[in-house]
């Protein structure tokens, strides 16, 4: 270093290390990874799910959600996957059985949160929907009409035509889904609980899955030809015609032929 | 008390018959009172049908078609439900008043008729054997046997022309026409596999572990416009499912190891007993069951039948991947479709344990 | 229109006024007149007696009414609907006023049935009492029958017109069912792919048969347009001409009649049918139509609108098809997959059995029991006065098991929705099912025999001791016995007024020299007959009657004096 240039003088210096200092703390802050999460959760948010979890969940679904052999793995359902479960009342599944039926739920919405965020955590799977993803409003006619093409194609064999439900094998069933709300018809539709399969975005968009929560809206809300008999079909409409048609009209014979000598 | 002769039945009364009951008067027989009271109430009855005919004709022409009732659980439409109650009222009230005034105002007294043997009287037996005999003597057929025989055999042999007019109820199906029809469908090699409904090809890798699509092939886009009567034909062979589950959790025989893209398998639609579509798959047990006779098929093991009235295993469609990731055909199916049928070679169906 | 009072011949009760004598038909003016001198109606006045023939009075016997009344309203509904049903398999993109069928693609047939549910008035009422009235045409037969059966209405001289009931009880069932798949909607659809598997299972000609009745592969578009024709005119026509049939021989026999004081197998105690009968059978017709009005005004069937349009690739849960196919449905669920592979052929046991070996079994067996069991009793009379069911046991009991059999498979046949609903195995329901059908009819018939044995040997008591009063009488010396009210003669007629059936005593099967004959009766004749009348509790006779009432002061009763409890009882 040659002595010809003069010294810089010594606010200048400082302000020369600030600026470096800012530099570089910025450039530190774009570039340094940011911690693991697949819902973006607050770190307090998951570590009161995992205590919820470690409470509620881990003596079926192991302490780190591997599964054991009372229940499966929860690594990659996803926070919509807790969210239904948790949300109707399924899990924690009270009686061991072949099927969770749906409970009342105990929980409030920000443990369900808190939990879900947790399993999020455990590795990446469906996020809890936003009203847009399951939200029928805005859907023409015929995109509703569309909805009800493909309920019967893909849901009806095991809801039965208007969503009453149906059987399954050993014990199992399709429940019902009259008063089902779409949040949890679009979250079981991504999720796949229990038995039911996994009908993920790539084959039924978020547009087709809303058509269908749609068209069960509407259905629901049809008028019928009278009462409905139970909405299962022939077997209830045989019942009735028995009991209450030939039943019915028995005790009409009987009262016509109340009168005479034989009836004393 | 035994008897070998087969006809005797016992007819002993140990009661003797008291003869009918004595007809024993009905208050409104009795009191002027009641009988009036009962008239009034059947003239009411009657009266009452002519308004609610005059309210059927009203509700057919000033009810709102929109409107509906919703009363203890019925929604239903106003116009039908009213309608249907004017209606059913007023028949029904005619019939009431007509039966109580049977019951209460017209005569009970009980009349008694005579019954007759059924079999007529010998004198009428020997007159009609006699007039059949006359009958036959002047048709003159005594020596004369042919004439009767051919006129019989004439008549008889016209049912057959009768019968044959209706040979063309559809086609035949000889061989030919089975292997055209039932023993095919449009599966064919590079055939794309689409969703049903919407036609959207299928990517085999954002297909999901534990995933079902209900799918269709490809040519049917088209097909299902120009020409609807094909189009449901094939599709009652063509329609299929697509499951993908762990290949390491499977059983996948060595003649189906190229039949599935990384656990990706395609099967038949179709159920094997009576030919309803299943789609009831259990994502665990892999099981998939047919909602109308219960028919369950074990997709994890080359569909062989696991309970139910279903003889056969279900079809499976081998598959694999085009240059930009999605599923096609290879082939058709290796064996007929759908429900069993007697001229069917049962043999290439897949048998539990084959490999 | 002129009213004679004529009285029929033999007619005892009467004490009324003397009947008027009634003046000549001719001399009526008006219609009357005018049909007697073309059409002799006044002779319908002697052979066979019209206005005023005698029709007995019971409740059962307006059950086949029921059935008659609901196919007069079927075709009255019925031509209301082909005013606007299209037959038609015709494929068009819907855009009628049901909003959530818009644009997709059906049927012409399934879209006429919509514009008959929205946009006609008052055609989704006609439509649902259309279906109501099937489902009670089908009921009502099958209780008719069942009435006729426990009853031995079917024995000579009725034989014929069992034969024809049966006849029309098994054409009924095809009837419903091509009616309610003319809609062509998904649940419907579903039931007719499942009859074109039935029909292709049948050996030998099954694929001859289904593209016969297809018209080609499933489903073509030939197939509803062919069931429209049986619907609405084979089908039809024949039950016309049966049902016709079926109530002339009836009115010419004259109506059967239950035993009691009176009546006998010669003579018939009832009400005239004019103005009576007519009255009652006639109003009956207003009821029944009114109940059926109200049961589709108030009660939702067969909502196609909900099931959507068929489509080979879409099916429901809980598809059943109409409550008379049930117990087919149910055989073809419970039945084990028997298929036989020989060569090149396919021979499909676990359907053809089912469907068609059972409806055959069933129909084959109902049409010839008149004649089997003529043949166990031996019975060639005339039959006018009916059996109590419980005095006909064995027969009582068969019936009682042939309703449980029909009973089990009809159950199986909603094997699913009795899972779903009482939270059962699916699976274990159908493995009970299979078990069921065999056992609970053998149950059935045991306990039903000896109900009708307990309920004859009652009827004995109360011909021989009286009606139990609850009155318990203490006599001076400390005995206790319960008081017993004799009852009326007309009672006792009535309960003593069948008929038995002696044991039958093989005749020998080689005469006197040896040579091998033909026997009267053969061995396994008489043992069948044993088993058929074992359950008999005799009749009481009239001197243990005699004496039965003679002690009727039991202070007198050589069996209390002695302690004798057990005698107490006869």
């Amino acid at each position: 270093m040659t002595t010809a240039a003069k010294k810089p003088r010594r606010p200048a210096r400082l302000a020369l290390i600030g600026a470096c200092m800012f530099v570089l703390g910025s450039a530190y802050a774009v570039v340094a990874p940011t911690t693991v999460q697949a819902d973006g959760g607050a770190p307090a948010e998951i570590a009161a799910g995992k205590a919820l979890f470690t409470t509620n969940c881990s003596s079926c679904h192991g302490l780190n959600g591997e599964g054991t052999s009372q229940g499966p793995s929860l690594v990659g359902v996803g926070a919509a996957a807790v969210d239904f479960q948790v949300y109707t009342g399924r899990m924690p599944m009270a009686i061991p059985g072949p099927q969770a039926p749906r409970r009342q739920n105990t929980f409030s919405a920000s443990e369900i949160q808190a939990m879900a965020s947790y399993v999020a955590s455990l590795g990446p799977g469906p996020a809890i929907p936003q009203p847009a993803q399951y939200d029928p409003a805005g859907l023409t006619e015929e995109e509703i009409a569309q909805g009800g093409e493909l309920f019967r194609t893909n849901c009806s064999a095991c809801h039965n035509f208007a969503g009453n439900g149906g059987a399954l094998p050993n014990g199992k069933y399709a429940p019902s889904l009259v008063g089902v709300g779409g949040k949890e018809i679009y979250e079981a539709l991504r999720t796949g609980p229990q038995q039911m399969p996994v009908f993920s975005k790539g084959a039924l968009t978020d547009t087709e899955a809303r058509q269908i929560i749609g068209y069960l809206n509407e259905l629901h809300e049809q008028p019928a030809g009278g009462f409905t008999l139970g909405g299962i079909g022939p077997v209830s409409e045989g019942f009735w015609t028995w009991v209450l048609g030939i039943g019915g009209l028995a005790g009409f014979a009987m009262w016509i032929a109340s009168r005479g000598a034989r009836a004393r | 008390m035994s008897t070998s002769d087969s006809r005797q039945v016992e007819r002993i009364h140990p009661v003797p018959d008291p003869g009918i009951e004595e007809h024993l008067p009905r208050w409104t027989d009795v009191d002027e009172g009641a009988a009036t009271r009962v008239t009034r109430q059947i003239t009411f009855m009657f009266g009452l049908v002519p308004l609610l005919s005059i309210a059927f004709v009203v509700f057919y022409f000033a009810i709102d078609r929109n409107a509906t009732v919703d009363f203890a659980g019925l929604h239903a439409p106003a116009q039908h439900t009213l309608m249907g109650l004017a209606a059913g009222l007023a028949i029904l009230l005619v019939g009431v008043g007509a039966v109580q005034w049977a019951r209460l105002i017209m005569s009970d007294h009980e009349l008694v008729g005579e019954r007759h043997t059924m079999a007529s009287s010998d004198e009428a037996r020997r007159v009609a054997v006699q007039q059949f005999a006359d009958g036959v003597a002047d048709a003159n057929i005594a020596r004369r046997r042919l004439l009767g025989t051919s006129f019989a055999g004439a008549l008889g042999i016209l049912v057959v022309p009768a019968l044959v007019t209706l040979a063309d109820l559809g086609p035949w199906p000889g061989p030919g026409m089975r292997k055209a029809t039932i023993e095919k469908t449009v599966w064919a090699e590079g055939v794309h596999l689409v969703t049903d409904v919407t036609f959207n090809r299928i990517k085999a890798a954002e297909m999901e572990i534990g995933q079902l699509i209900n799918a269709q092939p490809e040519v049917f886009k088209d097909m299902a416009h120009e020409d609807p009567a094909q189009f449901q034909r094939e599709k009652a062979k063509a329609s299929i499912i697509v499951v993908r589950m762990d290949p390491n959790r499977i059983k996948i025989p060595a003649s189906r190891a190229t039949w599935h893209v990384g656990g990706i398998l395609c099967y038949s639609k179709i159920c094997t007993h009576v030919g309803c579509p299943i789609s009831l798959w259990e994502q665990q047990t892999h099981h998939l069951l047919c909602p109308c006779h219960q028919s369950t098929f074990d997709l994890a093991n080359s569909g062989v039948v696991v309970f139910g009235p279903a003889a056969r295993s279900l079809p499976q469609l081998p598959i694999k991947v085009d240059g930009q990731g999605f599923l096609v055909a290879q082939q058709d199916f290796n064996v007929p479709v759908g429900p069993s049928y007697f001229e069917r070679d049962s043999r290439n169906d897949y048998q539990e344990g084959q490999d | 229109m002129a009213k004679p009072t004529t009285v029929a011949a033999d007619s005892p009760a009467l004490d009324s006024t003397t009947p008027t004598q009634a003046p000549p038909l001719a001399k009526a003016g008006g219609i009357a007149g005018w049909l007697d001198e073309r059409l002799t109606i006044g002779a319908l006045s002697k052979h066979p007696n019209a206005l005023r023939k005698i029709f007995p009075d019971h409740w059962s016997f307006l059950i086949g009414e029921i059935a008659l009344y609901s196919f007069v309203i079927l075709l009255l509904t019925g031509v209301f609907l082909t005013i606007w049903f299209k037959p038609s398999m015709a494929e068009i993109e819907y855009e009628g006023s049901y909003q959530l069928l818009r644009g997709v693609p059906m049927s012409e047939a399934f879209a006429s049935t919509l514009s008959l549910s929205f946009d006609v008035r008052g055609g989704l009422l006609v439509r649902q009492i259309h279906h109501w009235a099937a489902m009670l045409f089908v009921g009502a037969a099958t209780a008719h029958m069942l009435r006729v059966f426990f009853t031995g209405a079917f024995r000579k001289p009725r034989e014929l017109n069992w034969l024809i009931g049966v006849g029309l009880l098994s054409i009924s069932l095809i009837e419903g069912f091509a009616g309610y798949s003319l809609p062509d909607d998904l649940l419907s659809g579903t039931g007719l792919r499942f009859v074109d598997g039935l029909v292709r299972s049948v050996p030998l000609i099954g694929t001859w048969a289904e593209f016969f009745m297809f018209g080609g592969e499933f489903p073509g578009t030939l197939i509803i347009p062919r069931l429209y024709m049986v619907h609405i005119l084979l089908v039809p026509g024949l039950l016309l001409a049966l049902i016709g049939g079926h109530l002339t021989i009836m009115w010419y026999q004259k109506h059967t009649q239950f035993p009691g004081p009176g009546r006998t197998e010669s003579n018939v105690v009832g009400y005239p049918f004019f103005p009576v009968y007519m009255a009652k059978a006639g109003g009956f017709f207003f009821i029944v139509f009114g109940v059926t009005v109200l049961m589709g005004t108030f009660m939702s069937i067969n909502p196609v609108w909900m099931y959507g349009p068929y489509n080979p690739a879409e099916v429901t849960a809980g598809s059943q098809p109409d409550w008379y196919m049930g117990w087919v449905e149910g055989a073809i669920r419970i039945m084990p997959n028997w298929e036989w592979h020989l060569g090149g052929t396919t021979w499909s046991w676990n359907i053809f059995l089912p469907g068609a070996g059972l409806m055959g079994l069933l129909f084959t067996g109902l049409a010839l029991w008149p004649f089997i069991e003529a043949w166990i009793t031996g019975d060639r009379a005339e039959h006018h006065l009916l059996d109590r069911p419980r005095n006909a046991p064995t027969r009582t009991a068969l019936g009682v098991a042939g309703m449980t059999v029909y009973g089990m498979f009809w159950l199986a046949g909603g094997n699913d929705i009795l899972a779903t609903m009482f939270h059962l195995s699916l699976n274990d329901v159908t493995y009970v099912m299979r078990a069921a059908v065999f056992v609970a009819p053998v149950l059935a018939f045991l306990i039903t025999r000896r109900i009708c044995a307990s309920l004859q040997r009652a009827d004995r008591n109360r011909v021989l001791h009286g009606s139990e009063t609850g009155v318990i009488v203490r006599t001076v010396d400390g005995r206790y016995y319960e008081d017993h009210v004799p009852i009326s003669d007309d009672e006792a007629f009535t309960l003593t007024q069948h008929a038995e059936y002696p044991e039958l005593e093989a005749t020998p099967a080689h005469d006197a020299s040896g040579v091998a004959m033909k026997p009267l009766v053969s061995k396994s004749r008489a043992r069948v007959r044993r088993w058929y009348v074992a359950p008999y509790v005799g009749k009481p006779t009239a001197t243990e009657i005699e004496s039965a009432h003679d002690h009727g002061d039991h202070a007198d009763d050589p069996a209390l004096e002695s302690g004798d409890r057990k005698a107490l009882t006869h």
